[in-house]
């Protein structure tokens, strides 16, 4: 589904991706832990085109998508939420909703988009109207992905949705992930920096560390190594 | 459906202008001059509110935006219009709407051209360029000796009325509304919002800002066009920083993206200066016998207590004098 061959990234004299590789197959879960400035959000950046590689090709179903706008690739289904559950904050929930509608023009197709994302979090209609700044980090958090699901994609990318997170709305939220990869067949790719919650629910792990590969294998496998362990999940 | 409603308030609006412009002969000369600058004022807060308040773009060129504009639609009716020997009514009525669509295109291309290559500055950065920018507008007028260089432009004719002024404020107001709430108009707040998260959601933000910049630019162009033609005079001087910041406030104080905020705070900005004026030059009874206290000192300390009104606005209500009210309805 999605393929990743040798992707370098610079910001600057930085080189924070150092031509990295993998590959995220059709209905499954991968996931890339690892630690601050692994390169984890950088990949992710580049490969929804918020950032220019240097190197490298990505590509989307069979197709190139290098280089392209950000636009041109959410058109082609490939959603992105970004680190930081980026809603917008002066905008209500019902509008932050419309908005991850914003490619689909078909006012039917909105509405039973709507009612899947409500029956995934029934928290956002009760809080329908209200402000997203307003809202909790684990209520944002299933906002910023309930906003991706409305652009009815084809691939989602989720950058630290446990990120300052109470841990039982984790819980819920990883909960819904999983179905929503199973109900839809829905690829995900996720950055965690919870490597032990997201091995669970992946099939497939990298490991980055400064901008290289430095493990991938199976989230069972990689679970069980003793380098993943002392290094990521606390021995 | 709200549109419908819109634009008759928008009729409504260029009805009451036309009315009002038919009997201003009978209205003081100097209170007509003010009341069309409080048009102009909500032209250039309307248009720079789409730019900085809506879209989140901190622009600091408007007034330069303006300058192109009003020095257009000047050359336009001082050399163009006499050689073309039109009846005098047809100049201000036909010619002189050119004019001013004209300084509005030029104003936008003069826009687009600072806007294409800097929009992927953000906050302060932004602001730097279109300051500077501003200022070479500014100082290519000083030293362009057919506009009349540092001496300024003389004589241009006096076509600004109540009309032109009130109806382009209304149309300003209207067109920077019906694209707010418009199909895409969402896209603009969005931008606004978080520029990371619209670029995610699809949303081509360059061109939503280059819109902005277009339109805001455009509008602004206008009112340069009235103001040259309302003060007869135009000085390369009268579009420096000061004239930028100026409209900045309005913005600001209107509360940020907020339609009559802006509007409201246009007015205010426009007519406290002169209200400030007025007051000066009266003299309070002295409850002790004796001469009238003279108000004079509020003449010499109208900067500082205008200055002073913002310090204690912002420190009160730094959202502006209009927050939130008019947002709840929107969408809804």
């Amino acid at each position: 589904m999605l393929e990743v061959h040798n992707l370098s990234v610079q910001y600057g004299a930085i080189t924070a991706l150092h031509g990295i590789s993998l590959t995220v197959p059709a209905g499954g879960i991968v996931t890339l832990i690892g630690g601050t400035g692994a390169g984890k959000t950088t990949t992710l950046r580049a490969i929804s085109g918020m950032v220019k590689p240097t190197s490298g090709r990505i590509l989307f179903d069979g197709q190139d998508i290098t280089g392209l706008a950000p636009h041109e690739i959410v058109r082609r289904g490939l959603a992105h939420s970004p680190e930081g559950r980026l809603v917008f904050a002066n905008l209500t929930v019902m509008e932050n909703l419309q908005m991850g509608a914003y490619l689909q023009r078909d006012s039917q197709w909105i509405a039973s988009e709507l009612e899947y994302v409500f029956g995934m979090f029934p928290r956002l209609r009760e809080r329908l109207e209200q402000h997203a700044g307003t809202l909790s980090g684990g209520e944002q958090q299933m906002l910023a992905i309930g906003r991706a699901l409305m652009s009815r994609p084809r691939f989602l990318m989720l950058d630290e949705p446990s990120l300052g997170i109470a841990p039982l709305l984790v819980k819920e939220i990883f909960a819904r992930l999983v179905e929503l990869n199973r109900e839809r067949s829905l690829p995900i790719l996720l950055v965690e920096q919870n490597a032990h919650l997201a091995l669970e629910v992946s099939s497939h792990g990298y490991v980055l560390e400064t901008g290289r590969v430095l493990l991938s294998d199976r989230s069972s496998v990689l679970r069980d190594s003793p380098e993943v362990r002392s290094a990521y999940l606390g021995g | 459906m709200v549109f419908p409603v819109a634009q008759r308030w928008l009729l409504a609006a260029l009805i009451l202008a036309w009315v009002a412009s038919a009997v201003s002969s009978s209205i003081d000369p100097y209170f007509l001059d003010v009341v069309m600058g409080v048009g102009v004022s909500v032209v250039l807060a309307s248009s720079l509110n789409l730019i900085n308040g809506f879209t989140g773009q901190f622009s600091l060129g408007h007034a330069g935006f303006m300058a192109v504009g009003a020095y257009t639609s000047a050359m336009l009716t001082t050399v163009v219009a006499p050689r073309l020997g039109w009846h005098p009514v047809l100049l201000q009525w036909v010619f002189f709407p050119l004019s001013l669509i004209a300084a509005g295109l030029l104003a936008a291309v003069a826009g687009l051209a600072v806007g294409a290559p800097s929009l992927r500055l953000k906050g302060d950065y932004l602001a730097i360029v279109t300051l500077g920018f501003g200022e070479i507008i500014r100082v290519v007028l000083q030293n362009m000796d057919m506009v009349g260089g540092a001496r300024g432009l003389t004589g241009v004719p006096a076509y600004s009325n109540l009309f032109w002024t009130f109806g382009t404020a209304a149309l300003t107001v209207y067109t920077v509304w019906a694209l707010l709430n418009s199909t895409h108009g969402r896209g603009f707040l969005a931008v606004a919002d978080d520029e990371v998260a619209a670029e995610a959601m699809g949303l081509d933000t360059t061109r939503y800002k280059i819109t902005a910049f277009g339109i805001g630019a455009f509008f602004a162009g206008v009112a340069g066009g009235l103001y040259a033609h309302l003060k007869g005079y135009l000085n390369p001087g009268g579009f420096s920083f000061d004239k930028s910041i100026e409209i900045v406030v309005m913005v600001i104080l209107g509360g940020m993206g907020r339609h009559a905020g802006v509007v409201f705070a246009a007015i205010l900005l426009t007519l406290l200066p002169e209200g400030l004026r007025e007051l000066g030059s009266r003299s309070v009874p002295n409850p002790f016998g004796g001469a009238a206290w003279s108000l004079d000192w509020i003449k010499e300390m109208r900067m500082i207590l205008y200055s002073l009104m913002l310090i204690v606005l912002m420190l009160m209500r730094p959202q502006g004098l209009f927050h939130r009210s008019e947002r709840r309805r929107r969408g809804a």
